[in-house]
């Protein structure tokens, strides 16, 4: 008896690539219409959860500052310097089709796609304290992958010592990206060196507060190292590439004596203008009191042997 | 002149109650939770942000008068007044809701931040400035040295915009078109003063 055989077609098949795309800026301007209507459904908590995340030893105890205040509070200069700048420009970022390529000293160059992220690995929630280099600190529930299971794939080499990353540059969607005046230099870079990036606290973040990450936090997938000042953490990755010297990274080329290549969070060693012994909670409040700043921002059991011996005011 | 009627019959009380607007504003929305997630920055920032619009506000007075012929002199004492109680309201924020009175560490800050260093500077130019606007302090002063004293409004404001600069992460452009106005302003005066005394020269001369 012949075996029946379901039709399997592609679903670019059914869905043509420019359908699948007005598709998505038809639902985005639905979302943005009802927008207020929905936010009281997207609070804490929210039932909207739509990644499947397991628990990490990794997490702390710290109650994670209001989704409210991570999505509305951020740095991401391609969207404009003011902290409400990302949450009200980003909306035109389109995040699919979205491939990280992979390439340098690896024996299997070659690309990592958002949606296998999502699907083919593991999840994993990582709540983590995150230190803003200008002195405020927020704990925030990111969902992702550790960075090594990712680089692992492409089979690093023996004398690869650093991982250089890439942020996106699209300037018909990025506004700063198309100023005269831009505040950093384009595509925005970052880099690690390859013990950091491959070290257990390091992820790959595809999500926050249980939910794909929204675009002014970096969507659809944006590194998070916790123990480093929070630009270290790049956003909207499309590039890693392993190498052999230190990379560049985009603070340091925009003031060398104020942004150094480690940017490890440290109550001992000041910015130059303004003090780094103590943050400011967001979340807390107009009246609320500054909290001391932790060594490697309360990593260093985990991370502090990676810097055994280096003086850290010499490698800020 | 219809502007110029205008003005002679707006009284100045006008400008003490429009220009505290933006400070009703800011502290109310602050005590009702409405400043967004780092209230005391939002707070800070935009209280320091007034206080050099109202700066430039009372510096733009005579260039106005000299090129358009048109006169606010009668309301530039309560610009200026204004323009100092933002930067108190700005240096209580940094001192009480930022800083919380640690004088250890705002002490630190004046001594080691640049930023800050000349950000007290300027509020200490501007002291002077502010206990002596009034009639009879002129009239004690004498109008040549209490318009001398004033002049210290210039390196306050200069200093306050650089201050603002000074801050930021980066070079960015919106505290830099601060101080491209003070500068503006400021090189205005010398030019207009230089000139003057260039006619002043060949009148003699001649």
């Amino acid at each position: 008896m012949p075996v029946y055989k379901y039709p399997m077609p592609l679903a670019s098949e059914i869905t043509s690539h420019s359908d699948y795309l007005n598709r998505r800026t038809f639902l985005t301007g639905i979302a943005g219409a009802t927008g207020l209507a929905m936010t009281p459904f997207l609070g804490e908590g929210s039932a909207h959860a739509a990644l499947k995340a397991g628990k990490s030893e990794f997490s702390t105890d710290a109650k994670p500052t209001s989704r409210q205040d991570i999505t509305t509070y951020n740095n991401f200069y391609e969207f404009g310097t003011s902290k409400s700048d990302p949450a009200a420009n980003a909306g035109t970022l389109t995040t699919r089709p979205w491939t990280i390529e992979v390439d340098g000293m690896v024996n299997n160059p070659g690309t990592l796609d958002i949606d296998d992220l999502l699907t083919k690995f593991p999840l994993e929630e990582r709540i983590y304290r995150f230190r803003c280099v200008e002195a405020w600190s927020m704990v925030i529930p990111w969902v992702g992958i550790p960075l090594s299971a990712l680089l692992n794939k492409f089979d690093v080499q023996g004398s690869a010592k650093y991982v250089a990353f890439e942020t996106l540059v699209r300037p018909e969607e990025m506004p700063q990206q198309r100023s005269l005046f831009p505040p950093l230099e384009w595509p925005y870079v970052e880099g690690l060196r390859l013990d950091e990036a491959m070290h257990p606290l390091t992820i790959m973040a595809v999500g926050l507060y249980g939910d794909i990450l929204p675009n002014q936090n970096g969507a659809p997938a944006r590194l998070v190292v916790p123990w480093k000042y929070g630009f270290k953490s790049i956003k909207s990755v499309v590039k890693m590439t392993l190498t052999e010297s230190e990379p560049p990274t985009s603070w340091n080329k925009a003031a060398a004596r104020e942004y150094g290549f480690y940017s490890n969070v440290n109550p001992q060693v000041d910015h130059p203008r303004w003090s780094q012994a103590t943050e400011r909670k967001i979340g807390a409040g107009l009246f609320a009191s500054r909290v001391d700043t932790l060594m490697l921002n309360g990593y260093a059991d985990q991370v502090g042997s990676l810097y055994s011996g280096m003086d850290l005011k010499k490698f800020y | 002149m219809v502007l110029a009627s205008i003005i002679k019959r707006a009284p100045t009380w006008l400008v003490y109650l429009a220009g505290f607007i933006p400070a009703i504003y800011y502290i109310w929305a602050g005590v009702t939770n409405q400043l967004g997630a780092d209230p005391i920055a939002t707070l800070e920032n935009a209280l320091g942000e007034w206080a050099l619009i109202m700066l430039i506000a009372g510096l733009s007075v005579t260039p106005l008068l000299r090129i358009f012929g048109v006169s606010l002199v009668k309301f530039r004492r309560a610009i200026g007044l204004v323009a100092f109680a933002y930067v108190v309201l700005h240096f209580t924020t940094y001192l009480w809701l930022d800083r919380q009175w640690d004088w250890g560490a705002i002490w630190g800050d004046i001594l080691k931040r640049p930023y800050i260093t000349i950000g007290t500077l300027a509020f200490f130019l501007l002291l002077p400035l502010a206990l002596t606007s009034n009639n009879r302090a002129i009239s004690k002063l004498g109008a040549h040295s209490w318009r001398k004293l004033h002049r210290l409004v210039y390196p306050a404001a200069l200093f306050g915009a650089v201050h603002y600069a000074l801050l930021k992460k980066t070079w960015q452009l919106e505290p830099l078109l601060y101080v491209a106005a003070v500068v503006a302003l400021l090189t205005w005066r010398w030019v207009a003063k230089s000139k003057k005394r260039r006619q002043a020269e060949l009148a003699v001369s001649s």
